[in-house]
């Protein structure tokens, strides 16, 4: 049976690559994955943010330190030469290539342009077999158009790719009006593939102190309903890379997701819910399922259910509330 | 034209020898040499090798007397071994420098000169310090500038190798230790040719050994000491022509020639002046202008002061010369002349005894005490001092001494040729906005782009919130001398980095004619000018100045910078100047910027891009209207209540006219009045809390948390406010505890708050419809709010006090009620240490006695021109002093035992008087004056009415021992004796003096302000940092941990002891100063402090804390001997054990933190260890808290040993 796919033009020996994540951190958990079956890894994501208050933090606390004060000019002392989140992110980078042989897809996560190519280039440079450009923007600024909106990713798109020779795959979020219409914008501006889709963690609110909060929710295997469906719409319309992502916790995830055409399916939360192992559980249910279906490889089935091969192509587009409700 | 040009400061020039040519640095810090220890650790941590390849040892001691004993010691063993220190660490090296010296051992001591402290400290230049080491023994050898610092630090490291006589090089602190200039470096073979290895292995070969023991260092008796101590004459009276002989080599290798006596001025010279130090400079120039004008004049710099080279002296001056001036730049009370002075009358003396003839006239001054101005004006003014009829002799200069009638006079209009062709510059910024980071940064532009030869000299603020740099820089064709600041009208260039110096400065009475003014303001080309104070327009029209203006705040933070505004008005600068042509010179600035931030800070690099593009495009020329036109006037705000003093001199100082202010106006003996903290007015912030009443809830944790007592609540009867200002808030104060009427306010002082914001972070009252909206809001600092709220301060302060007497102390709400007498200092914004400090001064102010360790709490509490510590509406209020680092403890116990002296024998008076004159003295008042119980503030309040009333009694009895005892009642009513003082004090330096004052078992609370670095000087480590924690001198992390200073005074078991983080757990804080205080012995408040140090921002001081609690960095705990009496367990744990891993403070912490980015895996194993002490320490402390101590528990009897 062959479980191969291609993914950015790379052969992967089956579509099942964990997603950006902390399990990347550890070489150790990273090794488990390969050893479970994991045909590829996407390290975490080196985030823009982090790297932003890094830099206030360099720029407040290490160069800045003087208040005028005749007694000292500085307050601690000034390395001469430190590391920084980018050099840790491309050391790991280079460890888990040294320690791995799958391939290693680099992340970044982040909305502006500015600084990215040098990273993109130097995360080229590490060695990295490709580049998931992870763009998390929750467009909060009620003046800005949705055309802007899109136009930033394509912005951020072409900054990083202008100089990079390796793939590059878009994480990109479903809050588009026409999500299709934007894949094949950032087709067209250069993108190897899409990934869809990104989840954004919701704050919450601490009912003690009252203070909007962070929250960590793991998805839920329903969430994958909503990839699958544009990945079956887009399927044989553009010609990127097709990657699910959020949701996928079990092998049926997985297939409906290559049926509808996916290239891959990214997997997380399930991994951190069981272990690492159990990766390979569900490449063995997969094999079971398509044993049982009487399918040769992972190419055959990719896409059969997808719209343009669907029994009923419009059951893709139609609202399916009716339908839904009346199941009730 | 300068060869292989480095641009450096003198500290960095000493620094770079020394590094090369010593394989031992035994260090302390102090003010202003310990740029040189760091330089040397940071550069032996990066691996930098001296000249035999190795990597010089550095190492920080407990102070200066402990690095004099390493060094010391080192030197015995061998190794080539160095010291920097200046003024009173120079003194505490006295000892050793003696043996150092009796056992002739080559060695040299870098010290950047500074003042000693007598009737106050000073840490500015000059040369009283290295004044009281010249009978060490130690050679002398001074340094005029940069370029000499890092020359003769070579010539003195060849010379006391060859001649085994150590020597102290020194040169003027600040003036020289802190000035940049572009000099010619040293290159490596010539250092190497200049240190010769024989001398360096006969070194190593005297050292000690036991593959050929020797003994020294022995005791010798009347039979041979005398005779032994003459054996070292031959060495000393070697050691000039050595060290001339290693001056020469030097000139071979350099090209630059030095001599023992240096000589400059017509060879028929008659008069000439002699001194040494940076003075030097500013004579050359001056003696050198006077000579083109046709003046016989000379003058002569003083090189190697130890040993005096009589010959060579004397034959350095022309034989022409008839008068002579001498200027010493230190002071010896008492003394017929001053060091200098002295030397050389007798080598004149000397000479005219054996040979006969005439002396020339000698007269000595003294000039640049304290880095006092010394300017040609000056030195022209000692010239013709010396060709009047009869010179005045012991003289000053540079003062007006109206007292004792020392002082010359001098034209300030003199002013020498050098500067024709010279470019200079003044820059007004504030501290923090990064001003001198950006002149130093153009000065290396402009240096290392140019031929220019390039000075910059800095002067900053004795406040630390807030603080005001002027930058002095100078760019001119040929060596600059001018070892003096900026005049009046002689800077082509001068930049206003903050509009509301405009007000404080006179800053345009500087500007040249035709010069250019670049001011940074929020107003726009079209009407900036009518902002501007009418001196201002008028400077501006009178000197015909270009002026320029950008909103370099809005272009900072258009480009994502905030409020750093450095890079802006560099470009400004750059743009206008035209010292360079501008797109070069924009180019250079963004390359700066490049090699600053690099690759890391790839977006602070765009950011600063962004920064300097726009600042071009918005940098505007004001068309200058041909009147000035009327507009706002710069005013001296001048308070009705201020005393004549104040406003003679407090108020001078603050408007910086202190120069002017002559010797008769100032106090004698350095004793100052209190409350002028309250006349500064510095008006700082940009936000202010704005109250809201009706969401109060009265918790009193504002006025408690406040740095600077800038907000306060008062408790009042509500027809005491009946006349308030409608603006004026006040609602009735919750709580049964107050009278029916009471009412309460929370008022901020505007003009005195820093915007620190930590009273509205602690607020817990919360608007139920509006979470982000609580009891107190920070609001923008606008004028309106800042009039109105000026307003309601003042009438605030009108309202009566709450009645001491009444107060519920151990609430919080209560004891916030109570006025704190120390206010408004110039520590940081958000400082750690302050709130507790205001804490005693609250509860016990009017009976304080503070002996305050130097550091920050001396310098926030005591640094001219005013002082936070004031008094209350009867006039006590704490009484104040610094007597060293070293010695604070000793100096309160000090404190202690007079008091309790006093009081001693008012008693004995007391009852001698009752026995004496039994009808005329009250018996019972007696009685209850003898016992009273003065635990609280009742007891207090009752027995000053008693002793008042005995005063009267006593004054109607006019007896001797009435008399006697009128003198000592005071003493009949409680002191509180605290001592104050820093982690570097009370860890290290001061600690065995602590130790002693514990052991005394008197009455003193000791208040260790724990910052956990040596915060004034800049961030060393002490033996309170923790493990892993950076800091200077810990650069790869502190290896150890840190000290457990409570458990060391726990062992007393009689030492009341306890830990506390005032913004962690308040009611514990607030709590362990009362029991402190009543304990009858001595305590130990170890008191937590973020600061700055830290890398935190200081607005989560109170979330710093907290995190340092609950992750057991520190724990809170009290030990109270009183109940181990009581058979209870002494000790009582307030903090609970670790809740979160101890990463999840460290983290926020970039002290912690940068170490994971320069020795990730150190910090990681730093991490882990630092998590398994706090809980260790922790669970050690809960044994400790959980013994139990009723008697039955108690094992009395040992087991039988079988």
């Amino acid at each position: 049976m062959d479980l191969s796919t291609q993914y950015l033009g790379l052969t992967l020996k089956n579509p099942l690559v964990p997603s950006a994540s902390p399990l990347s951190r550890e070489l150790d958990t990273v090794k488990r994955l390969e050893d479970a079956g994991a045909s590829a890894i996407v390290m975490y994501s080196l985030f823009e943010e982090e790297i932003r208050t890094e830099d206030e933090l360099f720029d407040t606390y290490l160069f800045n330190q003087d208040i005028g004060h005749a007694e000292a000019d500085s307050y601690r002392p000034f390395p001469d030469n430190h590391g920084s989140i980018i050099d840790n992110y491309l050391a790991h980078l280079h460890q888990l290539k040294q320690a791995l042989d799958i391939p290693v897809i680099a992340s970044l996560n982040g909305v502006s342009s500015g600084g990215w190519a040098d990273h993109a280039q130097e995360i080229q440079q590490t060695g990295a077999d490709a580049l998931e450009l992870n763009i998390y923007y929750v467009a909060a600024d009620i003046d800005e158009s949705g055309e802007s909106v899109e136009q930033r990713y394509i912005d951020t798109l072409q900054a990083v790719n202008c100089c990079l020779e390796i793939p590059l795959i878009v994480k990109m979020s479903p809050y588009f009006s026409s999500v299709a219409n934007m894949v094949r914008r950032l087709e067209s501006a250069g993108a190897d593939g899409v990934s869809l889709f990104n989840r954004f963690y919701q704050p919450g609110i601490d009912l003690e102190t009252l203070d909007v909060t962070p929250q960590l929710q793991l998805s839920r295997s329903s969430e994958s309903l909503l990839a699958m469906r544009w990945i079956a719409m887009l399927h044989s319309k553009v010609d990127l890379t097709l990657a699910a992502t959020g949701g996928i916790h079990n092998a049926g995830d997985v297939m409906r997701l290559l049926l509808a055409g996916a290239d891959v399916t990214h997997l997380c939360a399930t991994l951190l819910l069981n272990s690492p192992e159990y990766l390979e559980t569900i490449l063995d249910e997969m094999r079971q399922w398509m044993e049982e279906h009487e399918y040769a490889s992972i190419e055959q089935l990719k896409g059969s259910v997808s719209q343009q091969h669907a029994a009923d192509p419009a059951a893709y587009e139609r609202a399916n509330y009716i339908e839904v409700l009346r199941s009730m | 034209m300068i060869n292989n040009p480095i641009i450096i400061d003198g500290n960095h020039a000493a620094a770079l020898i020394a590094h090369q040519t010593n394989e031992v640095i035994a260090i302390y810090p102090i003010t202003p040499s310990s740029p040189m220890g760091e330089l040397s650790d940071e550069w032996s941590s990066n691996g930098q090798k001296n000249l035999w390849n190795a990597i010089p040892e550095v190492i920080e001691m407990q102070s200066e007397g402990g690095a004099a004993g390493t060094v010391h010691g080192a030197l015995q063993a061998g190794a080539l071994t160095t010291t920097f220190t200046s003024s009173q660490g120079l003194l505490l090296m006295i000892p050793n420098m003696y043996k150092i010296a009796g056992e002739l051992t080559p060695a040299v001591f870098h010290v950047a000169a500074r003042s000693l402290a007598a009737q106050a400290l000073s840490i500015f230049g000059d040369h009283s310090d290295v004044m009281a080491i010249r009978s060490t023994g130690f050679g002398m050898l001074s340094s005029n500038s940069v370029q000499e610092a890092l020359d003769m630090a070579l010539i003195a490291q060849a010379a006391t190798l060859e001649s085994r006589i150590p020597i102290v090089h020194f040169f003027d602190g600040f003036r020289t230790s802190h000035e940049v200039s572009k000099i010619e470096s040293i290159p490596a073979e010539s250092i190497r040719a200049m240190i010769d290895d024989d001398l360096v292995q006969q070194h190593r070969d005297r050292a000690m050994s036991p593959d050929h023991p020797v003994v020294r260092g022995t005791s010798q008796n009347p039979d041979v000491y005398f005779q032994a101590r003459e054996t070292v004459n031959p060495y000393y009276r070697k050691m000039p022509e050595t060290v001339q002989s290693c001056m020469d080599r030097f000139a071979a290798l350099s090209g630059r020639q030095y001599r023992l006596f240096e000589y400059v001025g017509s060879d028929d010279a008659e008069n000439i002046i002699i001194l040494m130090g940076s003075g030097c400079e500013a004579a050359h120039e001056t003696v050198d202008h006077l000579l083109r004008e046709g003046e016989k004049i000379g003058m002569l710099k003083v090189r190697l002061y130890r040993p005096f080279a009589s010959e060579t002296f004397l034959a350095s001056i022309p034989q022409s010369v008839r008068r002579i001036a001498v200027l010493d730049r230190t002071k010896e009370p008492g003394a017929d002349g001053e060091p200098l002075y002295k030397d050389v009358m007798t080598a004149l003396a000397d000479r005219a005894m054996r040979e006969g003839g005439s002396m020339p006239l000698v007269t000595g001054g003294r000039y640049g005490l304290s880095s006092k101005e010394f300017t040609p004006a000056m030195i022209k003014g000692v010239f013709d001092e010396l060709n009047g009829d009869q010179p005045k002799n012991h003289f000053t200069v540079g003062i007006r001494d109206d007292l004792t009638h020392t002082s010359l006079a001098w034209d300030d209009s003199f002013v020498t040729d050098a500067n024709e062709n010279v470019t200079r510059c003044l820059f007004y910024g504030l501290g923090s906005d990064g001003t001198v980071s950006a002149n130093k940064n153009s000065i290396k532009i402009i240096g290392e782009e140019t031929d220019l030869y390039t000075q910059g000299y800095f002067v900053y603020d004795s406040k630390k919130a807030g603080a005001v740099t002027v930058s002095h820089l100078r760019f001119g064709p040929d060596p600059i001398r001018s070892t003096y600041l900026i005049g009046d009208n002689e800077a082509e260039f001068v930049a206003c980095h903050q509009p509301v110096f405009l007000e404080r400065y006179a800053m345009l009475d500087k500007a040249a004619q035709n010069g250019v003014f670049l001011l940074n303001t929020q107003h726009g080309a079209e009407s900036a000018w009518e902002t501007l104070p009418d001196d201002v327009k008028l400077r501006i029209i009178e000197k015909n100045l270009r002026l320029y203006v950008i909103d370099a705040y809005q272009v900072a933070a258009d480009s994502g910078m905030g409020r750093r505004i450095n890079t802006v008005m560099q470009t400004c600068f750059f743009a206008i100047s035209g010292i360079l042509p501008k797109d070069e010179a924009i180019e250079k600035i963004k390359g700066a910027v490049e090699k600053t931030y690099g690759r890391k800070g790839r977006r602070i690099v765009e950011r600063n891009f962004k920064a300097i593009d726009s600042a071009l495009a918005n940098l505007h020329e004001v068309a200058i209207p041909a009147e000035s036109g009327s507009s706002t006037a710069r005013k001296d705000n001048i308070p009705e209540r201020a005393s004549e003093f104040v406003k003679s001199v407090t108020l001078e100082l603050i408007a910086e006219r202190g120069n002017q202010l002559p010797v008769s106006l100032l106090p004698d003996d350095g004793t100052w009045p209190l409350g002028t903290g309250a006349l500064e007015k510095r008006n700082l912030a940009l936000q202010i809390p704005v109250w809201v009443e009706e969401l109060c809830i009265h918790c009193g944790k504002c006025p408690f948390v406040c740095p600077h007592a800038a907000i306060r609540s008062k408790a009042f009867p509500a027809d005491a406010a009946a006349d308030s200002p409608e603006s004026f808030k006040h609602v009735k104060i919750k709580g049964k505890e107050f009278p029916e009427s009471t009412r309460i306010s929370y008022q901020v002082a505007p003009e005195d708050c820093t915007g620190c914001g930590l009273c509205v972070e602690i607020c817990p009252a919360k608007d139920k419809s509006q979470a982000n909206r609580k009891a107190l809001n920070m609001e923008p600092y606008t004028a309106p709010l800042r009039e109105q709220e000026r307003i309601n301060w003042d009438y605030f302060l009108g309202l009566p006090e709450y009645d001491r007497t009444q107060v519920k102390w151990r609430t919080m709400k209560g004891s916030m009620l109570a006025q704190p007498l120390f206010e408004f200092s110039g520590a940081c914004v958000g400082c750690g240490e302050t709130p507790y400090v205001k804490l005693a001064t609250q509860l016990f102010g009017d009976r304080m006695m503070i002996a305050n360790a130097t550091g920050c709490s001396s310098i926030y509490g005591g640094n001219l021109p005013t002082t936070p510590y004031t008094t209350n509406e009867d006039g006590r209020g704490p009484t104040w002093n610094n007597s060293l680092f070293e010695d604070n403890a000793e100096f309160g116990l000090g404190f202690r035992l007079a008091v309790d002296q006093h009081n001693a024998h008012a008693r004995v008076l007391l009852e001698q008087l009752r026995d004496e004159a039994e009808n005329k003295l009250d018996q019972e008042l007696v009685q209850q004056i003898l016992a009273a119980d003065q635990s609280d503030e009742v007891g207090i309040h009752e027995q000053r009415q008693r002793v008042a009333a005995l005063v009267e009694a006593l004054k109607a009895l006019d007896s001797p021992a009435a008399r006697e005892l009128l003198g000592v009642t005071d003493y009949l009513v409680k002191k509180s004796v605290w001592i104050v003082g820093g982690d570097g004090w009370a860890y290290d330096i001061g600690f065995g003096g602590l130790d002693h004052a514990m052991a005394s078992g008197r009455d003193i609370n000791i208040l260790v302000l724990d910052t956990e670095v040596y915060s004034n000087t800049g961030g060393q480590a002490s033996k309170a940092t923790p493990l892993g924690a950076v800091a200077k001198f810990a650069a790869s992390g502190k290896g150890s941990l840190k000290k457990d200073l409570s458990m060391i005074a726990m062992a007393y078991e009689n030492v009341y002891v306890a830990h506390v983080a005032f913004g962690a757990k308040d009611m514990q804080t607030l709590r362990t100063f009362m029991e402190a205080e009543a304990y009858p012995g001595p305590s130990l408040i170890i008191a937590y402090s973020p600061c700055i140090a830290h890398g935190v921002d200081l607005k989560n001081n109170l979330k710093q804390q907290d995190l340092a609690i609950k992750s057991g960095h520190w724990q809170l705990f009290r030990f109270d001997p009183r109940l181990a009496e009581k058979g209870k367990n002494p000790l009582q744990l307030d903090s609970k054990e670790p809740s979160i891993p101890f990463n999840e403070f460290a983290d926020t912490e970039i002290r912690f933190s940068m170490l994971r980015r320069t020795h990730p895996e150190q910090a990681e194993e730093f991490m882990r260890k630092s998590g398994e002490e706090a809980r260790a320490r922790f669970d050690h402390y809960k044994q400790l808290a959980d013994i139990d101590y009723t008697n039955d528990a108690v094992l009395t009897e040992l087991p039988e040993d079988k």
